[in-house]
């Protein structure tokens, strides 16, 4: 008898886990859920699961594909939607980052800045205040920002005054959080300021 | 353990991710130039009625607006 136990044992350690980065295709029917009705009601149809109304996840390619998919979003507009591109260049906290297809599973903070979508020679900038930006294994990049203005829509004189009041509110604040308020009104003005030069 | 990262300014300073979030784009909207500055300033415009419940009754409601009121 206890030899089965070590028998079973081993099996199961020596069995290859598959790591959380490599992601199968997600499922659109929840099978145990379909099994369980179908012994209870045969002859009635299952009601949908929340499962069946998504989009499936795609599966992760084996090899590198050729193009990024990228999903913009804002709170009132779907900027880029699935989209098939070459890189995206995003502010990240820690940086401006490119990405490419075949990137790292990733999800960052994002900083007020410039952020580019690069499709064979055209280039679409937009200046994104802050949000995070999820990069999956699939080489699908999801950006979800509170606010995005593509760079022409932005008044330079509106962001050389700003930048103005804000270093004044700075060197004028008392307590800590008009000096963070002070300070992030800074921060991204002078973004805005460089977005607009640079 | 320590902490695991730096703490942001804004969140020493008592301000939340929301509010940041918030408030980085509120500045943004107000650099824009005129047609989308005046539209991204009414699309973001609320307007609601609040009331407090004490002992399980509601107090007078408040009403928070952008628009101005008659």
């Amino acid at each position: 008898m206890f030899r089965r136990v070590t028998v079973g044992l081993l099996a199961r350690t020596t069995e290859a886990r598959p790591f959380s980065t490599d992601l199968q295709a997600a499922q659109t029917v929840d099978s145990t859920f379909v099994e369980a009705w179908k012994k209870v009601g045969p002859n009635l149809d299952p009601p949908k699961t929340p499962l069946s109304f998504m989009r499936p996840r795609l599966p992760t390619p084996s090899a590198i594909p050729s193009k990024l998919s990228v999903n913009f979003v804002i709170p009132y507009a779907y900027e880029v939607s699935g989209k098939e591109v070459d890189m995206v260049t995003i502010p990240a906290s820690t940086g401006q980052m490119g990405v490419l297809p075949g990137h790292v599973s990733t999800i960052t903070e994002l900083k007020p800045g410039v952020q580019s979508v690069h499709e064979g020679n055209e280039v679409t900038k937009y200046f994104v205040s802050s949000g995070f930006a999820f990069i999956h294994a699939n080489s699908i990049a999801d950006i979800v920002v509170a606010e995005a203005a593509p760079l022409d829509q932005i008044d330079s004189s509106l962001v050389q005054k700003g930048l103005a009041e804000f270093t004044q509110k700075l060197s004028s604040a008392s307590t800590d959080l008009e000096k963070a308020e002070a300070q992030i009104g800074v921060d991204v003005h002078s973004s805005l300021n460089a977005a607009l030069t640079g | 353990m320590a902490s695991n990262a730096a703490v942001p300014f804004w969140r020493s300073a008592g301000m939340t991710y929301i509010t940041y979030s918030n408030l980085c784009a509120n500045l943004v909207r107000q650099c824009l130039k005129e047609p989308y500055k005046t539209e991204a300033l009414s699309r973001e415009k609320v307007h609601f009625s609040l009331s407090k419940f004490v002992d399980g009754n509601p107090q007078k409601p408040v009403i928070r607006s952008d628009s101005p009121t008659e």
